[in-house]
Formats: C-alpha cells, sequence, structure tokens
C-alpha cells in the first residue's frame, strides 16, 4: 500500500510545483486537478488498507466538488480573458495597487 | 504490476504537464495521468470510482477544459518572463522540499497488514457504496446536489453578456451597406471568391483580376493574417511547365510558339487517338 501512498505524494508535489510556476491560468487549474486527484488516489488507498468504503466515497465526493469547481473557475477565466484579452494570472494584479 | 507499468507513465506525464509550452498538450497528458489512475482504481477494487473517474474526470472536466482553451485561443502559451524574480528556481527547490519530506515521511510509516476489500465489497463494490452513500452521507449527498446547481447557475451567470445595442436586423444591414456605397464607395455586392486553377482548387488561393494581379479581398482574413496564403502566378507556371512537357511527349511543334493550342486542344485529342486504336 505504500507505494499508492508515495505516489499520490509525487503527484501532490508535482501539482503542487505546477501551481507555483505556470502562469497560463489554464494550466494552473490542471495543475489544480492533478493535485486533487492525488489525494483522490490517497483515498482508495486508505479504504483498501483499512477495509471500509467510507475513503471511496470521499473520493467520489471530491470529484463532485472537483467538477463544480471547475465550472466555475473555468467561467471566471473566460470572463477574465474577455475584458482583458489574456489568461496569465500575471496580468491580473488589478487588486494588488 | 499494474501500478509498476502505470505509475513511471503517470509521473513522467505529470512532470510533462510542467515543462510542455502549450496548453493543450499539458491537457492530453493530464488526460493520461486521469486514465491511468482510473485503472489504479480498478486494481484497487473500487470498480465504480474507475467509472466515474473516466466519465466525470476524462470525459466532461478535461472537455470543458478543451472547450475554454478553444474559446481563448490554443496559442495562448505562457510568458517566460518572471514577474517576481528567482520565483521559479524557489519554486522548484520548495517543491522538492516538500515532495521529499512526504515520501520520507511517508515511506518511515508502517501501514500495518491490508485488510483489502473483499469483505466491504461482498455484495458488489457499487450496492455497498450506495449503502453507505444513501444513509451514513445522505446529507453531504443532498449538499452536493445543492453546491451542483449552485455551479451550473454561477456559470451560467459568468458566461451570460447582457445585449447592450439592438440586434442588427436584415433591413438595417442593408441600409448601412448602402449607406457604407454612398459614403466610401465601398462594394455592393458580396466578396468575390477564390481562385480556381487546374492544380490547385482551395480557399486559400487568391482569384486572379482581369490584369493579372491577384484580388486580396477573394481570401479569408484570417488565411491572410496567418500567411499561409498561396501565390496564384506561382500556380500558373506551374501550370505552364505541365503545358511544356505535354507538348514535349505528343511530338508537337514548340508549345513556346502556340502556347494556347498545345495545353488546351493537344491533350484531349491525343484521347481521342487513344480511344480509336
Amino acid at each position: 500500500m505504500t507505494q499508492y501512498v508515495v505516489l499520490s505524494a509525487i503527484l501532490f508535489t508535482i501539482g503542487c510545483v505546477g501551481v507555483l510556476t505556470r502562469r497560463n491560468a489554464i494550466v494552473v487549474f490542471m495543475c489544480v486537478e492533478l493535485m486533487l486527484n492525488a489525494s483522490n488516489l490517497a483515498f482508495v488507498a486508505f479504504a483498501k488498507q483499512h477495509g471500509n468504503l467510507d475513503g471511496q466515497i470521499t473520493a467520489f465526493f471530491v470529484m463532485v466538488v472537483a467538477a463544480a469547481e471547475v465550472v466555475i473557475g473555468l467561467a471566471i477565466i473566460m470572463t477574465i480573458f474577455r475584458t482583458r484579452r489574456s489568461a496569465s494570472v500575471d496580468d491580473a494584479s488589478l487588486l494588488k495597487y | 504490476m499494474t501500478f509498476w507499468i502505470l505509475a513511471p507513465l503517470m509521473v513522467l506525464s505529470a512532470l510533462g504537464i510542467l515543462f510542455v509550452r502549450k496548453a493543450v498538450h499539458a491537457a492530453l497528458l493530464l488526460a493520461v495521468v486521469m486514465i491511468s489512475l482510473a485503472f489504479l482504481y480498478a486494481v484497487m477494487d473500487a470498480p465504480f470510482l474507475f467509472a466515474v473517474q473516466i466519465i466525470v474526470y476524462t470525459g466532461a472536466i478535461l472537455m470543458l477544459f478543451l472547450f475554454v482553451m478553444m474559446l481563448i485561443g490554443v496559442d495562448a502559451s505562457d510568458s517566460v518572463v518572471e514577474t517576481i524574480r528567482g520565483q521559479r528556481v524557489m519554486a522548484i527547490v520548495v517543491g522538492l522540499a516538500f515532495g521529499t519530506v512526504l515520501v520520507v515521511g511517508i515511506s518511515q510509516v508502517a501501514f500495518g497488514t491490508v485488510v483489502g476489500l473483499d469483505e466491504a465489497n461482498a455484495g458488489g463494490n457499487v450496492p455497498a457504496i450506495a449503502n453507505i452513500l444513501f444513509s451514513k452521507y445522505v446529507f453531504a449527498f443532498e449538499a452536493t446536489s445543492a453546491l451542483l446547481i449552485t455551479a451550473a447557475v454561477g456559470a451560467m451567470v459568468l458566461a451570460h453578456r447582457e445585449r447592450l445595442t439592438p440586434k442588427p436586423t436584415q433591413a438595417s444591414m442593408a441600409a448601412q451597406r448602402m449607406r457604407d456605397y454612398a459614403d466610401h464607395g465601398k462594394h455592393l455586392g458580396p466578396l468575390p471568391s477564390p481562385g480556381v486553377y487546374a492544380r490547385h482548387n482551395a480557399v486559400d488561393t487568391p482569384a486572379l483580376l482581369p490584369d493579372g494581379t491577384a484580388a486580396e479581398s477573394s481570401v479569408s482574413r484570417v488565411l491572410a493574417a496567418r500567411g499561409t496564403v498561396r501565390s496564384a502566378p506561382a500556380l500558373a507556371d506551374d501550370i505552364d511547365d505541365v503545358r511544356r512537357q505535354l507538348g514535349g511527349l505528343d511530338g508537337h511543334s514548340d508549345p513556346t510558339t502556340m502556347p494556347g493550342a498545345s495545353g488546351r486542344s493537344g491533350a484531349p485529342a491525343n484521347t481521342e487517338e487513344d480511344v480509336d486504336k
């Protein structure tokens, strides 16, 4: 079971680094999805470890929430793109000043 | 076994997301990771999550990503300029440290023997999940439905744009066209169609005007911006070459002296002879 959790940790780390380094808002979003998927893998692995289906249920809820989050997030990215003609996270810095 | 085949593939694809320039390539690599995850779920006695992962994540969420990418523009790639100096290096260093701590920490933990889901899945995985979902987690499940409705309405509100000017009708467009003609002398009719030639027949070739120049307005503005418009005179040279070859094969007189006759009437005459034989 250790190898599944280690793989989950590696994927989560890659997602983290992606969120920190990439500039395109859509790719940043994909990296967030990667992190959610990595946590799902850990949930399913622990469900098998403990012989308990609660982990799978939690993974299912994570998927549902991720779907809702993607819908809203992409709509926001599209709205920002429409007004600013850019999908780069660096350009949306109006609140800074 | 499945794990040791899929795990390196997943890690490589996930690393690829960090390095590819184009967002579409990142989406495809993410699809590889998600489908591999689905197979890992299947291996770990979670057939329901296997199906949900493929349908919801790969089918719905990734397609949504691709749709938005098409709306925003596929070639919207990352800028290489760093707004905060040294941020990328710092992020990679911190990420490596975080990953090392996680992996070392996890490998130090003894998980004990794996209980396995054989007992929990005795009556089938889907009925077992349904039993828990609709008893213990029923409030969370109902809250999820509210969340999804809110998300759908929110997306509609965000994507909706109020029309500020009245929609142009056919009559107003016709009046506008007449006004343009009166003011600037803009041609009233439709734009000319692209050129049609013997060797090449496509929208990227401009039509030729009577004086032999290319009609710029006959090719789409998009193709002109991409720089993929072909030159019609170049294709005409090609036709001359073929005409010369045909003239040489037929043994006609020098095609340069009578270019029209050898090209136009030479070939059909030849085929008629072939049929007679």
